[in-house]
């Protein structure tokens, strides 16, 4: 004790050198300690984007699901193939993850302007179950050589139960948006120059 | 005079009220048809009980509300339902809603009415259903179900009676509080005891109704209970004033949280119309089946405010006050502050119609192109609800939803102040509203996502379990097939040792022994197989010589010489086997009685040097036909071998040696023929 107590006071070098490794060994215990104690279980990012992607759990991206989806793209996947959640999700994405946002890949599939659902022509429908098999949220009602119906309120409109109809009994409809879904439009963008607007707006009034 | 207080914002837009209070509240000819639109406000749209071709008496319920939201609807006018379907409705989008259209018969039959006059006896929760199904709304603006507003179950302080009216144009208030401030009166009273008779109760009005405030003073002086007291509170006009919670703000000083209820800070809101309409509910048992409505602007000759039935068509209101077609520049409904230019007058009134503007030229401002903002701040300084509409107009434009969420977006009450101060003529408002849309679109395409995906996981889980569950069945089937098989071993120990090796020699050998026997008993065998196969030859050579004598066909007689062929043949080999196993005898006769299992070497051994010592013995013909029917054995065995196999490459090899036996055969055969003719 007596001899590095004196090359301490003698040797202010030393000195320095013992206060820096005692903070490191503090600090590193510290950050240790926090580390499992504060530890993460999974991974976050995949949630973030699980919750910005539509869940129609369609498979158009070759996923089955949109969690899948969302782990690949946490993995690295390309953000653009989600043809359900369209240009609108591939922007969220791009600055949830700070990447440029590119344009929907046409290779999965377009997207359509119109929401849709599910119709199960009932007079046709045989009762095979397929359909209820392949909807990937339950939204198909019925048992076997029983008509099935389609809870529309819960209908995704991801297209999986008309492939394997035998029959081709069912349809994809548009929702009817009726007033209820109405909703205000933005006005149209004015111009730099409101005065270039004027011919046409003069002729529509 | 009780003290109020000022609210940030506000214009003071010109009033325009004068013209249609010059007359009283006048009473309009029955329109032939009536559409009760079922959707009368935000919210559940009403499930019709009648059907089409039923006739309905005026104040019949024809619509009841979905639980909780909404409110019912009732005949205006005796008649009958024509039809239960789309109609345009007074509504922005200008879209088809569904209306049950009712043909009025001109008679104004009422239901029995159910006259509550004594309201005070019946207890609260009846009273409320009572409200529910009389289709009391509110009739200020939004046509929110007054039955759900009175049965709050917070302590309730202040009823604060909405007789603002601020915005230009409309007067139906006025006008109804200069005529039935009375009945309005106990209408507050029928509030005040649903709402377990608050402290205070307040009634806001503007100070530019001279006349209606008389008309209050009169009538609350007029009252016979004097406990319960009604405050007036008379303050500057300014537009907004008769927003909720501006209203709040001046009455009590108090500003409402945002997102927050007035019930929350124990006030609740009425507006006199639906007090007077709740006054007719109760007391005289009429439903909500007609509101006061102010029918004004300058295409129109004569202004005025009118009992107007709810389904009555635009145009009958308009043709009533003489409309001039071609002054007509817009009609608005509602006031020109916060009212929708409505595309057509064929359109049905709702509960919420308070006012329709037939505007002329020199009434609305020419639409001016809206020009870039130049951030003035006006608009700031308009906003009666403190916001910044210059920063939320350029979050709506770019549609940053969070910004517009973060700048209190949904705080906007959509006077439309802003809009007015705008010198850039922005339609603010027209952003906000478009803004709120969109947010409201997505919390739902959210909150339909989410649900989405609570389906979708529950389902993944779902599948996992019945696979899992699955896997345990096939695994329980499975232990309980071995433990089956396990116990079946336990039970017959004996024949599981069978199962192995040794047992299966120790069997072998013991079908050897058999089969071996004694030579004694192979002997009788053999010679009685020979004195059989003998008399078959016999029997055979007496039929060949009866078909020879008889002169039978040529092919029967072939069968006949085969068959005595084989029985020769069968003799011969009997004979042979006779003599083989009589060498033997002699051969070791010792030691095969002692030990019959010799090993297989030396039996090999032992029968070749046998069949070696007979062929000896036997004469040269003798030896040259056993060896024929040996070859003719090989032959036979090798030919059935050759049927047998199927690999090419066997087959070649067995033809092969097959070729060559039959070879062998043929020289013997020939050589021992030769013998004979040589004998």
């Amino acid at each position: 004790m007596q001899p590095l107590w004196e090359l301490v006071v003698a040797n202010p070098i030393a000195a320095a050198v013992l206060a820096l490794v005692g903070l490191a060994l503090l600090f590193g215990a510290l950050l240790g300690f926090a580390a499992e104690r504060f530890r993460v279980e999974g991974d976050p990012i995949v949630e973030q984007i699980d919750a910005l992607l539509p869940q129609t759990q369609c498979g158009q991206c070759g996923h089955p699901g949109c969690r899948p989806y969302a782990e690949s793209i946490a993995a690295g996947e390309a953000i653009n193939k989600c043809p359900p959640g369209g240009q609108a999700t591939i922007n969220a994405l791009a600055a949830l993850l700070d990447l440029p946002a590119p344009e929907l890949d046409d290779e999965h599939g377009e997207a359509s302007e119109v929401k849709k659902v599910a119709y199960i022509r009932e007079d046709e429908c045989i009762g095979c179950t397929k359909c209820i098999q392949a909807c990937p949220v339950d939204a198909i009602l019925g048992s076997a050589k029983m008509m099935h119906t389609v809870i529309a309120a819960e209908c995704t409109g991801c297209d999986l139960c008309v492939e394997p109809c035998p029959v081709d009994c069912i349809d994809m409809l548009p929702v009817e948006t009726g007033i209820q879904g109405w909703q205000w439009q933005l006005p149209p963008r004015p111009g730099l120059i409101a005065s270039d607007r004027q011919p046409h707006s003069g002729a529509a009034a | 005079m009780r003290k109020v207080w000022q609210t940030p914002g506000g214009i003071h837009p010109a009033e325009n009220k004068l013209q249609s209070v010059q007359q009283p509240i006048q009473p309009l000819p029955l329109p032939p048809r009536l559409w009760v639109a079922l959707n009368q406000h935000a919210g559940a749209v009403a499930k019709p009980l009648v059907a089409v071709g039923e006739r309905v008496l005026k104040g019949q319920m024809i619509a009841r509300p979905q639980p909780d939201s909404g409110t019912a609807l009732h005949a205006p006018s005796s008649g009958t339902v024509v039809a239960i379907g789309p109609h345009p409705i007074a509504h922005p989008s200008g879209l088809p809603a569904d209306c049950i259209e009712i043909v009025c018969d001109g008679l104004e039959q009422w239901i029995d009415r159910d006259r509550h006059p004594d309201y005070r006896s019946l207890p609260r929760s009846e009273l409320l259903v009572m409200i529910s199904e009389r289709g009391v709304a509110g009739l200020g603006g939004a046509g929110f179900p007054t039955a759900i507003k009175l049965a709050s179950d917070r302590p309730i302080e202040l009823l604060l009676i909405n007789a603002t009216e601020c915005e230009p144009y409309i007067t139906a208030d006025d006008s109804l509080l200069r005529e039935r401030a009375e009945q309005m009166l106990v209408g507050i009273d029928i509030a005040s005891y649903l709402l377990g008779d608050p402290a205070e109760r307040v009634i806001g009005i503007e100070d530019n109704k001279p006349e209606a405030i008389a008309a209050l003073r009169t009538a609350i002086a007029a009252r016979s209970d004097k406990a319960a007291a009604i405050e007036l509170a008379i303050f500057p006009t300014k537009y907004p004033s008769g927003g909720e919670k501006q209203l709040i703000q001046i009455v009590t000083g108090r500003e409402l949280p945002s997102g927050a209820l007035p019930a929350e800070l124990g006030i609740v809101c009425q507006n006199v119309g639906t007090l007077y309409a709740l006054k007719r509910a109760i007391v005289d048992g009429e439903p909500l089946i007609s509101r006061i409505t102010t029918v004004t602007g300058k295409a129109c000759l004569r202004n005025g405010n009118y009992e107007t039935l709810i389904g009555t068509p635009v145009s009958a209101l308009l043709g009533h006050n003489q409309l001039q077609p071609q002054r007509l520049a817009r009609l608005i409904m509602g006031g020109p502050m916060m009212g929708v230019a409505l595309p057509s007058s064929e359109l049905p009134t709702v509960k919420t119609s308070n006012c329709f503007i037939a505007a002329d030229a020199s009434e609305v401002a020419p639409e001016q192109p809206a020009q870039p903002c130049i951030r003035c701040g006006l608009c700031a300084e308009a906003c009666p609800a403190s916001l910044l509409p210059q920063q939320l107009y350029w979050h709506a434009q770019s549609q940053q939803h969070e910004k517009l969420e973060a700048h209190n977006l949904f705080d906007c009450i959509e006077c439309g102040a802003c809009s007015y101060v705008c010198p850039s003529n922005i339609p603010l408002v027209q952003y906000f509203r478009a803004g709120k849309g969109e947010i409201r679109q997505q919390r739902a395409e959210k909150a339909k996502s989410d649900f989405a995906r609570e389906r979708f996981e529950f389902r993944q889980q779902r599948l996992e379990q019945q696979e899992r569950d699955k896997q345990a069945k096939r695994e329980a089937r499975k232990l309980a097939a071995e433990q089956a098989k396990a116990a079946q071993a336990q039970g017959d120990n004996g024949a599981a040792e069978d199962n192995s090796a040794a047992a299966l020699i120790a069997a072998a050998q013991a079908r050897a022994a058999a089969r071996m026997a004694s030579p004694q008993q192979q002997r009788d065998k053999l010679t009685r197989a020979i004195t059989s196969s003998r008399a078959r030859l016999q029997a055979a050579e007496d039929k060949l010589t009866q078909a020879q004598h008889d002169g039978a066909d040529h092919s029967q007689l072939q069968a006949l010489q085969a068959a005595q062929a084989a029985a020769a043949q069968k003799l011969q080999l009997a004979e042979q086997k006779l003599a083989e196993l009589a060498a033997t005898d002699s051969a070791s006769s010792s030691d095969a009685s002692a030990a019959p299992e010799l090993d297989a070497a030396s039996r090999a051994i032992a029968k070749a040097r046998d069949s070696a010592a007979a062929r000896e013995a036997m004469s040269p013909s003798e030896k040259m036909a056993s060896d024929l029917a040996a070859l003719d054995k090989r032959l036979a065995k090798l030919q059935e071998k050759l049927e047998l196999c199927e690999d090419s490459e066997q087959r070649q090899l067995l033809e092969s040696s097959a070729a060559k036996l039959q070879a062998k055969r043929d020289a013997l055969h020939t050589s021992s023929q030769g013998d004979q003719h040589g004998i």
